[in-house]
């Protein structure tokens, strides 16, 4: 073994170089700009070093607007999307007809452009002179006032800016958790069905603790995903999120970087080792509470 | 609680959509299980004795026939509801729960008058963890336990119930050899101790006519014959069940009745009074060949295989249906090798005759 070690230096020096160059070099810089006072990317200077680019992105407006955006959709999303996915997979496993068109249907929206799925979500919910968009022919069908989806009140924007993430990460959880369930034997039904448990208790006692590694996979990832969600508001909102209100952190960053405000990569910098340590708690908060839950 | 099934039949749509014939898997079983005893369900595999266990648990429901639990029909009473307990081939034990959860979880799902407090599961279930010798494990998770181990626990899962009936689904298949044999020891000691009445399926003659009761051969969804162990294995009814039972097998050579006399090439072996003349099938058992100079059946010797309690004598003979047989024979004999010769006498209680077409036994005086 010892005599081997060299060699499998040898063989990950690829991948750490590009890794190096790639993602670590610039992490460490980021780190280093975001203590920066005044940084200057082309004539590379700086006036000081301190946590004043912290303080200032923490009591930008925008920045707090972007925080509470982005909180807002993650703890709405990951929960309401992985319970979904869950719910439709259970069915999909439970039919027999069908099950693949449906399996192909509910996995369309995973191979759709997002800025393509953000037109149709346009023509649903978006007021034009000619229409109200179809969600509000609905509403109206049922007596109540049109609303104002993309351009009216937070709380409407916010709605369709869920239902959109909501819709566009269901398909790839619906197709872990489809198979994850085909994983579980039948042998296991048949000995829960033996023993007279309800289908509530085979659910909940047998099939979920069943699949809980994949559960928690797509917890974790659907907490990471969301919390770097931006392209989903723009293709929804156009690119000037700060006036609409539903600017997210990383949407914050780009901002600042190119955006019409940008040309601060020391703010940006520091939204983005922010970003990074919620990031960072809340999988390690998954990770204890995992520790108790999930069967491997 | 007896068993009985009537006219049982089980057929599957055939796959291949071209033979619009469906797969029978069972075929007109009839049969009944004494209260209490233990009942081997025994066949090659494909013969359909798994899915006549899962007929009796209620996991299948069968094309045609019924199944009375005592005096009760339960041919159309859903699985929870026919107070069963069954073991699976591969012990389906619930990884995420301990093995005291593991016992538990049917006394969980008992509701209404059936309902048992908190300290009645956990004394049912210490009941059935001592039953199985598993009280010194309970905090463990399946994954932390030996097959064999793991084997109990799912037994003690399926009786904690005090089920009317248990079935185990070849409960010893997932074991290695020296578990195998302490474990279906074990299943007899629990199942006498219970009083059970039990139904095994198994493909291993030996485990079957180990512990059994009563054993049922099967083949191609028919049995072909049911009885005591050893009165099946003295008595076959077809060639089929001559083969199937017995380690070494019998030995089968094509022979002949000439004049009421066997004979097994040149030489007549023993006299078959009643019986005209025609070609046809004898079955030897291992234990039937004596060895003795002169004897009737010349064979080449190939080997002797010293196995201290007996020999096994390996010998080929032109008659036999494979290239070498077998005989056993006690290792205090002393006989002599000639120039790779040997000859045999044949016990006459340990050959049985088949007709050559029907493979049905043809009786004989001797």
């Amino acid at each position: 073994m010892e005599k081997n070690n060299h060699k499998a230096w040898l063989y990950l020096i690829p991948a750490m170089i590009f890794l190096g160059a790639f993602m670590v070099y610039p992490l460490i810089d980021v780190f280093i700009y975001s203590f920066e006072e005044n940084y200057h990317s082309v004539s590379q200077t700086y006036t000081g070093i301190g946590l004043f680019n912290y303080k200032y992105v923490l009591s930008d407006p925008y920045f707090l607007q972007a925080l509470k955006n982005t909180f807002i959709l993650v703890v709405i999303t990951v929960p309401v999307s992985t319970a979904m996915a869950l719910i439709i997979s259970v069915c999909l496993a439970s039919i027999k007809k069908l099950r693949e068109l449906f399996q192909t249907i509910y996995f369309l929206p995973y191979v759709t452009n997002t800025l393509a799925v953000g037109l149709v979500f346009m023509i649903l919910f978006k007021k034009t002179p000619y229409s109200d968009g179809l969600i509000n022919m609905i509403i109206n069908f049922f007596g109540f006032s049109s609303v104002d989806f993309i351009g009216g009140p937070y709380w409407a924007k916010m709605l369709v800016l869920c239902t959109y993430t909501v819709w566009v990460v269901m398909p790839f959880k619906i197709l872990i958790l489809t198979s994850a369930l085909a994983g579980v034997k039948q042998d296991y039904y048949n000995a829960a069905k033996i023993d007279g448990t309800s289908k509530i208790r085979t659910f909940f006692r047998i099939t979920v603790p069943m699949i809980s590694p994949m559960l928690f996979y797509l917890v974790i990832t659907g907490f990471i995903g969301a919390f770097k969600a931006y392209s989903d508001a723009v293709a929804l909102f156009g690119t000037d999120l700060n006036s609409a209100e539903m600017n997210t952190i990383v949407g914050y960053v780009y901002d600042m970087l190119y955006g019409n405000s940008g040309g601060y990569p020391s703010y940006a910098s520091a939204a983005a080792i922010i970003l990074f340590a919620i990031v960072l708690t809340i999988t390690c908060i998954n990770l204890i509470v995992s520790k108790k839950n999930v069967h491997y | 609680m007896k068993v009985v099934l009537q006219n049982l039949t089980k057929k599957f749509p055939n796959r291949n959509k071209k033979q619009n014939a469906d797969v029978i898997a069972v075929d007109n079983f009839n049969f009944e299980i004494p209260d209490g005893k233990l009942v081997g369900l025994l066949g090659p595999s494909g013969c359909g004795k798994s899915t006549t266990l899962n007929l009796i648990s209620g996991l299948l429901q069968p094309t045609d026939g019924k199944i009375f639990f005592g005096d009760e029909d339960v041919t159309m009473v859903p699985a929870e509801k026919r107070g069963i307990g069954l073991v699976f081939q591969n012990y389906a034990l619930y990884p995420h729960l301990t093995v005291k959860q593991n016992i538990l979880f049917p006394l969980q799902n008992l509701k209404g008058k059936e309902k048992l407090s908190k300290n009645e599961m956990e004394k049912r279930m210490a009941e059935a963890a001592a039953l199985v010798q598993l009280d010194t494990l309970l905090d463990r998770k399946p994954s932390e336990l030996s097959g064999g181990q793991q084997q109990r626990v799912a037994i003690a899962r399926a009786l904690v119930k005090k089920p009317k009936v248990l079935l185990l689904d070849e409960p010893l298949s997932n074991l290695d050899a020296r578990l195998r044999l302490q474990t279906r020891e074990e299943i007899k000691r629990i199942q006498q101790k219970t009083n059970v009445t039990t139904v095994f399926v198994t493909h291993d003659q030996e485990e079957a006519m180990s512990i059994s009761d009563l054993i049922v051969v099967m083949k191609d969804g028919v049995i072909q014959q049911s009885g005591k162990p050893q009165d099946v294995y003295d008595d076959p009814q077809n060639l089929f069940v001559a083969k199937f039972l017995g380690n070494p097998p019998i030995n089968v050579f094509d022979a002949e009745v000439k004049g009421e006399k066997l004979f097994i090439g040149e030489n007549a072996v023993m006299d078959v009074k009643g019986l005209t003349d025609k070609k046809l099938v004898a079955a030897i058992r291992p234990e039937g060949f004596v060895p003795s100079e002169g004897g009737s059946l010349n064979c080449s010797l190939i080997r002797v295989e010293v196995m201290g309690r007996d020999i096994s004598v390996v010998a080929s003979h032109p008659l036999c249906q494979n290239v070498t047989f077998r005989a056993i024979i006690g290792s205090e004999k002393n006989y002599q090798i000639n120039d790779g010769k040997i000859s045999f006498d044949i016990l006459p209680s340990k050959i049985h005759l088949f007709d050559k077409e029907t493979e049905k036994r043809i009786r004989f005086e001797a």
